[in-house]
């Protein structure tokens, strides 16, 4: 997984509430292997008439099409469990998700893929998409290890994550690998549950 | 010793280790689907096996089509959705793990077969690659969805890392009102919570309206946990729980393995006194049936209301959003519900498939005509068979609704089943959300009765008016 650490990017403000993941990856691209191709999938629906030309959508032009980080409203990511709207993200150059709330499988998907989903109180992410939407284009900066956001007044803003989720995404580290280091205590513990489940007859 | 809560007593046993507050989680039983290619690509790449193939199980449900099976897989006429059924017969294959695939006499939804298999059983953790993973909760187990990383780390360790959510109870005391449905129950939960009320928690659904309620009933409330934002959602098993566990294929036979598993589900539910960190309560004698009328499930009111006006709103947030959502909907404020014409009627999705939900579209459906295209599409093809032993596709078909093969179909319209832009369905599905049920199609969730009285009303109507 890549490493996330800090980043000063675009900023692009998306102003509405339940934004779920229907929207940011179309049910009918999940089968598409991950990959390039989701760059173009990311809110697909909103990004394309049903002729297939571009609509006025901020992503689809300058400056948003460089966009590195979004700033939305409450329960971002919202709905379906499918990691494809992470992967649409991602391709599309999106490293950071800023809002007052987020669905919580959605979450879970960006630290597994080097995606910082990262909460701010409500008036504090309506106060950053206004500085937004007055200088489009303008940069916020993220630091993840001082765990804050430098807004474009230069204000910074604290806010909280997981340590283990930090060091994660801070080392890029792979969980799977991590998890291996716990074998021994996984087989202990197995050996000790099916004595007493021994209905399920698997060890 | 402290009273515990049921989700307590179950995440206990499930822990094996803590990093700062992380829990390593012991997984009885993992559920994929097509989709969870994404999942095995992975796999394939660091060139690891499953560990546990025997919890592991498989179904063809979300690509899988609804019609014209009879030529089998090969007959499956679009090639990117033919290679996801053909690909998830090579990967199961590859791995040793349990599919219920297109041809298995067993075939249906992940959220369908499990239950009636008995592969979900009480006080189980159970992880999904599918957020509406939550129905199995209807069981008293702790049962959620997660993604394809996490799936591919729960494949490849039998186990996954997770925090503590907080606990949600939600109480309904009272007997369900005539023509009131378990989905018209959790709308009512959604809409009073919000589509963002329980995330961060597990919800435990209590009280005496739940416990006369059915298995089927209790599957359809947990379901919808999520579209309140919780991941989980449970109901404490009892005396119904353990009668639709009997017999079934992988539930505990008779003798000392029953009685070794009902000594440990009977202590599965919440001590007297267990705290919450927060409580809801509701009147069943309250709650109508429901229509939702906006783009997302908390947007729901009874059938004799009407679409609300933003402009009583109760905050500036939800005046943009119900604005929003009018204009997608293409609905003006003030109209009655009753005055909402439909295109299109779907029954069937994990939410409400069960033979008690074909039951309840049959009841309905036979006093009248469709009016407009109406499919049926049952969960599983144990369900399929259980109605047409009781004759229900007769009295369905005889009604001009359209009795399909079981799978997600227009729930999630992913396999081809899709409205086209701007067609309205009355649909017993679980999400309401833009451009779901294809690009531009306006949904509208109901119960099955809702369902059917609004396919031969060609809009919506108050079931019972009908049923009377």
């Amino acid at each position: 997984m890549q490493p996330f650490t800090t980043l000063t990017a675009i900023a692009v403000p998306m102003h509405e509430a339940n934004i779920d993941t229907n929207q940011l990856c179309p049910t009918r691209f999940n089968k598409v292997p991950r990959g390039p191709r989701y760059r173009e999938i990311l809110f697909y629906d909103a990004r394309h008439r049903p002729d297939g030309t571009l609509t006025e959508f901020a992503l689809n032009a300058a400056p948003y099409d460089q966009s590195g980080i979004i700033v939305a409203d409450r329960n971002f990511g919202c709905g379906s469990s499918r990691e494809s709207a992470v992967y649409a993200l991602y391709e599309f150059g999106i490293r950071c998700v800023i809002a007052p709330s987020f669905g919580d499988i959605f979450a879970a998907n960006c630290a597994k893929n080097g995606l910082l989903a990262l909460a701010l109180p409500e008036a504090e992410c309506a106060a950053i998409r206004r500085q937004l939407q007055d200088q489009p284009g303008a940069k916020l900066s993220v630091d993840l290890a001082a765990q804050t956001v430098t807004d474009l007044e230069g204000k910074t803003h604290r806010f909280d994550i997981h340590e283990v989720r930090k060091r994660c995404l801070l080392q890029g580290l792979d969980e799977i690998d991590r998890t291996k280091q716990y074998a021994a205590k996984i087989e202990g513990f197995e050996a000790g549950y099916y004595r007493e489940r021994a209905w399920l007859g698997l060890h | 010793m402290t009273a515990r809560t049921m989700f307590d007593k179950i995440w206990d046993a499930h822990v094996m280790a803590e990093e700062e507050g992380e829990i390593l989680l012991y997984v009885d039983r993992a559920l994929i689907h097509e989709g969870s290619s994404h999942a095995f690509a992975a796999l394939k790449k660091r060139k690891q096996k499953v560990a546990r193939p025997q919890q592991v199980f498989a179904f063809t449900d979300h690509y899988v089509p609804t019609t014209s099976r009879e030529k089998g897989i090969a007959g499956i006429a679009v090639d990117e959705i033919r290679n996801m059924v053909i690909g998830q017969h090579e990967n199961t294959k590859l791995h040793g793990i349990r599919l219920f695939g297109f041809d298995d006499p067993a075939q249906g939804i992940l959220h369908i077969v499990p239950p009636e298999q008995g592969i979900t059983q009480p006080g189980m953790l159970i992880c999904g690659a599918d957020s509406h993973t939550s129905t199995h909760g209807a069981f008293g187990s702790i049962a959620f969805g997660i993604g394809a990383s996490d799936m591919t780390h729960v494949m490849a360790t039998q186990a996954t890392w997770q925090r503590k959510p907080k606990t949600l109870r939600i109480t309904v005391e009272g007997e369900l009102g005539f023509g009131v449905a378990p989905k018209d129950i959790i709308l009512a939960v959604i809409a009073k919570i919000g589509a963002e009320g329980g995330v961060g928690h597990t919800l435990e659904y209590a009280g005496s309206t739940f416990r006369r309620m059915s298995m089927e009933g209790r599957m359809t409330v947990c379901n919808m946990s999520i579209e309140a934002g919780a991941r989980c959602g449970m109901i404490a098993p009892d005396d119904t729980t353990f009668a639709y566990m009997d017999g079934r294929p992988w539930a505990p036979k008779k003798g000392a393995e029953w009685d070794a598993a009902m000594a440990l589900w009977q202590s599965l539910p919440s001590d007297a006194g267990a705290k919450f960190d927060r409580e809801v309560t509701l009147d069943a004698a309250q709650i109508e049936p429901m229509v939702t009328w906006g783009v997302n499930p908390e947007m729901a009111g009874p059938v004799g209301g009407a679409v609300p006006d933003p402009k009583s709103a109760p905050d500036e947030r939800r005046r943009s959003d119900w604005a929003m959502a009018l204009d997608y909907m293409g609905l003006k404020a003030g109209m009655p519900l009753q005055d909402i014409a439909i295109d299109r009627v779907f029954i069937g999705s994990c939410t409400n498939s069960r033979i008690e939900d074909i039951r309840a579209a049959a009841a309905v459906a036979k006093h009248g005509k469709a009016l407009v295209p109406a499919w049926v599409v049952p969960g599983s093809k144990t369900v399929k068979r259980q109605a047409e032993a009781e004759g229900l596709d007769k009295i369905l078909t005889a009604a001009g609704f359209e009795w399909r093969e079981p799978g997600c179909s227009l729930c999630t319209a992913i396999n081809g089943d899709q409205l086209k832009p701007g067609e309205r369905c009355a649909s017993t599905s679980n999400r309401n959300f833009r451009n779901r049920q294809g690009p531009g199609g306006r949904t509208h969730l109901v119960s099955p009765a809702m369902a059917a009285a609004a396919a031969i009303k060609g809009r919506f109507t108050d079931v019972r008016e009908i049923i009377k």
